[in-house]
């Protein structure tokens, strides 16, 4: 462990690609949050592949590798295979989810062209472009890193200034307009800061591993609370998490990329969250679901006795388990049902073995049969 | 054009129509993005057989990686019934796993072979027609027109033979509902369908051109027409062109030959994009026009209507005060009352507007409307 935080902050490369993760991590996550709530999800994946094409055609007209100078290039094409996206679904009946397809695969197709076409040409080698498209968390460098952490924090200061005004976006753009807010420029803007919020993030993950890191780190925060800001804390908190951790992990693990073990890791927390969030998450549904199923056997047992008891003028009369069972064929659980209803002093069981309502249990079997009857 | 341009191209448009068959299914249900899921989450499949196998070119392979299609359905669905996140948010969440699940694999165990990411996700046609089918030494041709000639001819017998039950599930699964077809069982099917395209054209074309290839001709094919049966045609004969196109494209550029049909797909549905007859955008803007300039001369014929015969008419008639009391530019006055002198609405004398008779009958009947 000791070893471990050492060699973070002492190995250049692990430094900087757990860096780098963590960054990608915290901004797509936050921004991820917005673009889960606004039913975007998909739209990540589909600009971090039309993003492709800018890359190349940075370079082939810059001649730059540079990272800013790439970056650049793919937040132009991401932003107009967006605003491609948004504009066919507005102005034709090509749903949103074909527009997405059409546009992802045509930039992503053209993106290739371009860099087949580069790596043609006798002067340049498209080496540094190749990790754009899987993603090379460990050929990152600090001036990457650098640059990931400016435009991150350009893009995390735009949410907080914008805030409200997004906050009120996400959740009602009809009344946002009704408030006279310029909707459109926000879209616009809160677009665009999701575009190059998945334009940092390309180096480390690649073009199809992004899109998970918009929607995954969103989707499990979602699981835990109902407040946005909690949300988008706590997707911030998962991506850099996700991405410190799969940086790592990748690191002491011979052989094992970096963008999958990032996902890998973002996915599990996901899995956690849907099982364990509480209130929302899947196994404490199952056991209210449980225990409401038990508190209905239970009843029917005891509403079971005191029909017998009704039919049998008194409460003296006792009533053998057999009886119970078959009147509460489809429900089960009887004999656990009369355990649980004799610790509770409801009923007692006859010397013969029979069992009988107590005078505390009629008054709550006439309860419940009140019940019953006035919500029918 | 030698044997092997003539190969290449054949392969492309097979593939092209194997696609745009069950693409149509998926722009029309608004599945779309499915596509895009399986075809990458079938690389799993294909790293897992693979490793059982040890042979590229094994039939198990074909049948894992149609089942991890599957699978990704399945996953997408469960996940979606939770009710936990959104359809598109399980989308999302699901293919990166199984992808990255097989990147790792790949990476890991596969020292070796000639499997990696990059032929699957970008493919390259160019190779086809470099594996051969042989039978007893004897050559029929490259391996991948078979295998995606077989496919395509699923495709389309399966669509014949379902056409009716495909049809009704699409624009009514109410209906299909009631009449007894089972929409699971239709969904399902569609899907195997949409995995096994997209596996047999994975290591042809890869996967992003099997996106462009299932969702790009029918949805510019569906700015063109409602009808189903032309959808299919249409749709394939798009998915055709568009291939041939790119492939000469690609060999002028020296590029992808994927990347390129897949821009041309792109091309192909900007073009319908612009110029669609009913739907494009240019008819939209003229159809605008138009109707802007019917209703103000309509509102013109009223006003007409209003002041006629009465003292104020040589005023409020006069081209020269339209601007003034109906709000418009001089200009578009002038556009207004001359497409009703042609409409033989409406006479100009000497700057100054009167009905004629069938003008005056319009106006009335706006009133009463």
């Amino acid at each position: 462990m000791i070893e471990l935080l050492q060699n973070l902050i002492m190995d250049y490369t692990l430094r900087t690609v757990a860096m780098g993760s963590g960054i990608l991590g915290i901004v797509s996550g936050a921004l991820g949050s917005f673009a889960v709530l606004r039913k975007q999800s998909l739209l990540g994946d589909a600009v971090s592949h039309a993003a492709l094409p800018g890359i190349a055609l940075a370079f082939l007209l810059t001649g730059s590798k540079a990272s800013p100078v790439l970056v650049v290039g793919a937040a132009l094409a991401g932003w107009l295979g967006t605003f491609l996206i948004l504009s066919i679904t507005r102005t034709t009946r090509i749903k949103n989810d074909s527009a997405l397809g059409l546009i992802l695969s045509v930039f992503f197709g053209f993106g290739l062209v371009l860099l087949t076409f580069i790596q043609r040409q006798p002067y340049a080698n498209k080496a540094g472009l190749d990790k754009f498209l899987f993603g090379q968390a460990a050929a990152l460098l600090e001036s990457d890193v650098l640059t990931m952490l400016v435009l991150g924090s350009i893009v995390l200061l735009l949410v907080i200034i914008f805030w409200k005004e997004f906050k009120i976006l996400s959740f009602d753009p009809d009344f946002t307009a009704s408030l006279g807010f310029p909707v459109q420029l926000l879209d616009i803007l809160i677009t665009s800061l999701l575009v190059i919020a998945i334009v940092v993030g390309l180096q480390t993950v690649g073009v199809v591993l992004m899109s998970a890191m918009v929607v995954a780190p969103a989707a499990a925060a979602r699981q835990w609370t109902d407040r946005l800001g909690a949300m988008v804390f706590l997707s911030s908190l998962f991506g850099a998490l996700a991405g410190v951790g799969g940086a790592v992990i990748s690191s002491m693990t011979p052989r094992l990329p970096t963008g999958p073990t990032i996902v890998l890791c973002i996915s599990a927390l996901v899995l956690f969250s849907i099982l364990l969030a509480p209130n929302r998450g899947l196994l404490w549904r199952w056991a209210a679901e449980q225990r409401n199923r038990r508190k209905l056997q239970i009843e029917a047992v005891l509403s079971d006795l005191y029909i017998l008891a009704r039919q049998h003028q008194g409460t003296e009369h006792g009533h053998p388990i057999e009886v119970l069972r078959t009147m509460s064929i489809g429900h089960g659980g009887v004999d656990r049902s009369l355990k649980e209803l004799k610790t509770r002093g409801w009923v007692e069981q006859k010397a013969d073995g029979n069992w009988v309502l107590t005078a505390c249990g009629m008054e709550q079997a006439i309860q419940i049969s009140d019940r019953g009857e006035t919500s029918a | 054009m030698t044997s092997a341009q003539f190969e290449i191209q054949l392969i492309a448009v097979v593939v092209a129509i194997a696609c745009a068959l069950p693409g149509v299914f998926l722009v029309l249900r608004r599945m779309a993005m499915m596509s895009d899921a399986i075809s990458h989450s079938i690389l799993l499949g294909i790293v897992l057989a693979f490793f059982l196998t040890r042979d590229l070119t094994s039939p198990f392979l074909v049948i894992a990686a149609t089942l991890s299609g599957v699978l990704t359905v399945s996953l997408v669905e469960l996940l979606n019934r939770t009710r936990l996140v959104r359809e598109d948010t399980a989308i999302g969440l699901i293919f990166p796993v199984l992808f990255s699940i097989g990147v790792i694999l790949i990476s890991r165990y596969s020292g070796d072979i000639h499997l990696d990411t990059d032929s699957v996700l970008l493919g390259e046609l160019a190779f086809a027609p470099f594996d051969r089918f042989i039978i007893f030494s004897r050559d029929f041709g490259p391996r991948a027109l078979y295998l995606m000639g077989g496919i395509m001819f699923i495709n389309i017998v399966l669509i014949i033979m379902f056409y009716k039950e495909l049809k009704v599930a699409t624009f009514d699964a109410g209906l299909a509902m009631a009449l007894g077809f089972s929409p699971a069982l239709i969904h399902y099917g569609l899907m195997s369908m949409v995995s096994i395209t997209a596996v047999g054209a994975f290591d042809a074309v890869g996967s992003i051109l099997v996106v462009a290839l299932m969702i790009g001709p029918p949805a510019s094919v569906y700015l063109l027409t409602d009808r189903l049966s032309l959808l299919l045609i249409l749709s394939s004969l798009l998915g055709a062109a568009g291939s041939i196109m790119g492939y000469w494209v690609a060999h002028l550029l020296d590029a992808s030959i994927a990347g390129s049909i897949s821009s041309m797909i792109g091309l192909i549905f900007l073009a319908v994009y612009l110029f669609a007859p009913d739907r494009g955008l240019i008819a939209i803007a003229r159809r605008r026009r138009r109707q802007r300039i019917e209703f103000a001369l309509e509102m013109l014929l009223v006003h007409l209507f209003n002041h006629e015969g009465l003292p104020e008419a040589a005023i409020e008639c006069h081209i020269a005060n339209l601007p003034e009391h109906l709000y418009w530019e001089l200009q578009f006055a002038q556009r207004v009352i001359r497409s009703g002198e042609k409409g033989n609405l409406l006479l100009n004398r000497e700057e100054i507007l009167f009905l004629t008779s069938t003008g005056r009958e319009r106006a009335q009947k706006s009133i009463l409307a």
